[in-house]
């Protein structure tokens, strides 16, 4: 077991050797522009991304036509959303979105915002899902999309993303998903799902970073966007940018990969994940965050009420995980995300993210939920607020000095 | 972020962990923070007759930088008479522990606590409480 042991595969995963394998030769000896046309260093590389291009558009079901190349899945919802919106905006200015969404939709959604555009921002129910009630509520004849995300990066919920793109759809607008958690670790079908675009990323499921893509649907409806970077009209014309080769080799190796390991990777890693779940349950006031049925398989948020997050991270120090407490941030405020689940604000800063991943092995886990319990048990005779419970004392009843 | 060495040291070996008698009128306890905002500080102290700190325990919810800090106010304030206690400043928390521009509120949450266990022990004893007069920037 190599310490510190790392549990926190939805900020980023390792990139799996036979991803490395594939990309080297890309490098240094097939160096060329997938652009060069007239001589076989560009052949060799046009050769390799329409391969990757096949890879990508098997994984989500899709065709290789509709798969644009980008740098990253914030480029991806960046180019999603602004693209849309200047595509579509003589049919109508109205975006919905949720709140629990990455940054990445929420900040493309204000800039939007900015140049004129209505956006919609959906509460969720306390178990971090979408109300389809209420987003049938939300949808005007204005509304040109529904960006809402497939599983979440925070709790790991997953949407009930056929009934959202069916009420999308029924109201004439499109169906956009940042699907960067769900991609390789669940099946994910575009045609199935009903999704017009999609935003993945290859460093979220063992490739390289700093590359990603983009899905645009091409039939019923052909969907169009709008370019965000101006150039020689690569990519269709909507991403412009000589391709970045090796990225683009290892995102189409990573998602062979996931297609031929998911099914029994979601088996295994949700096994240890609820193991790890129900070891923990067992501390006294700990509460597991979002849906627990609808979710992915490999994440566990729980909060250890009366323990601060950053504080309890710090005594496991030997494993890599991360809390929805901001304590280093200035603002002083807890994850959005939790924060939407209704969770009160001591129970936010008390969150821990575990993220499972390939290379996790039950050892890891075991090991992990040793440190977690110690360390929750340590931190817990450290917390005058634990005393407090302890002494029946009801926290609410006190009048905090807020700073 | 890394934290430094004496930051580690204190979280990792908190100095005067525990709880005082609360009713005791040689005891003051101040309790400070909230737990919307991540940290909550207890700090007790013991005073002898002649307004002398003879024992100091805390606890604190909080970051490693809030637990580093009140531990190293309890080390401080003992031995120390109530008005020399009174006169412990946040910047020598920061300085001490090097803690960097995001953690310097929990340097000022230490301050808070001991103050706010000073003026417990002097309400206790019929003495006026201290208002300060500082200004946290």
């Amino acid at each position: 077991m190599n310490i510190p042991v790392y549990l926190d595969n939805n900020a980023t995963t390792p990139m799996d050797p036979s991803v490395l394998e594939a990309m080297l030769p890309y490098f240094v000896e097939k160096f060329g522009n997938a652009a060069s046309r007239n001589h076989p260093f560009g052949w060799v590389a046009e050769e390799a991304v329409d391969y990757a291009r096949e890879q990508v558009a098997k994984l989500i079901g899709a065709s290789e036509k509709e798969i644009i190349f980008t740098s990253g899945a914030t480029e991806s919802d960046n180019l999603a959303i602004k693209g849309v919106f200047e595509m579509y905006h003589e049919k109508g200015n109205h975006i919905i979105t949720t709140v629990t969404e990455h940054k990445a939709v929420l900040d493309a959604c204000k800039h939007v915002e900015k140049l004129g555009g209505k956006v919609t921002y959906l509460p969720v129910k306390e178990d971090g899902l979408v109300d389809l009630a209420e987003l049938e509520a939300a949808m005007t004849p204005e509304t040109i999309l529904v960006s809402i995300m497939y599983g979440n990066n925070e709790i790991g919920v997953v949407q009930p993303v056929k009934e959202i793109s069916a009420i999308a759809h029924k109201h004439g607008a499109l169906f956009m998903t940042d699907a960067v958690q769900a991609v390789g670790k669940i099946p994910v079908d575009v045609n199935a799902d009903g999704i017009d675009l999609l935003a993945l990323s290859a460093h979220k499921i063992y490739g390289p970073k700093g590359v990603g893509a983009l899905y645009v649907r091409r039939k019923g409806p052909r969907v169009k966007v709008t370019a965000q970077m101006d150039g020689g009209g690569h990519e269709r014309g909507m991403r412009s940018g000589t391709l970045n080769v090796p990225g683009i080799v290892g995102l189409g190796k990573a998602c062979e990969l996931c297609m031929q390991e998911m099914e029994s990777e979601a088996i295994r890693l949700s096994a240890l994940r609820d193991k790890l779940q129900a070891e923990l349950t067992v501390l006294e006031e700990s509460y597991v965050n979002g849906n627990q049925e609808h979710r992915l398989p490999h994440v566990a948020n729980i909060s250890f009420k009366y323990v601060e997050g950053e504080g309890l991270m710090m005594a496991m120090k030997d494993l890599a995980v991360s809390s929805g407490s901001a304590c280093t941030s200035a603002s002083l405020e807890p994850s959005y995300v939790l924060k939407s689940l209704g969770l009160s604000d001591d129970l936010a800063h008390s969150s821990i993210r575990f993220g499972l991943g390939r290379f996790t092995t039950e050892e890891e886990v075991d090991y992990a939920i040793e440190v977690t319990k110690k360390s929750v048990t340590h931190l817990r005779e450290l917390s005058p607020l634990w005393e407090m419970f302890k002494e029946g004392i009801d926290l609410d009843s006190i009048e905090w000095a807020e700073h | 972020m890394a934290y430094s060495e004496k930051v580690i040291d204190h979280y990792t070996n908190p100095r005067n962990v525990g709880t005082l008698d609360k009713a005791s009128h040689k005891v003051g306890t101040g309790l400070v923070g909230a737990p919307e905002c991540g940290d909550v500080m207890r700090l007790q102290i013991q005073v002898d007759d002649n307004n002398v700190i003879t024992d100091a325990k805390f606890k604190t919810f909080g970051c490693g930088s809030a637990i580093a800090s009140s531990s190293l106010a309890t080390e401080w304030l003992k031995g120390k008479s109530i008005d020399d206690a009174m006169k412990i400043d946040n910047m020598d928390i920061v300085e001490e522990l090097a803690l960097p521009p995001v953690k310097i509120h929990c340097s000022v949450l230490a301050e808070d606590a001991i103050k706010a266990a000073i003026n417990d022990y002097r309400v206790k004893n019929g003495l006026e409480a201290i208002v300060s007069e500082k200004v946290h920037h």
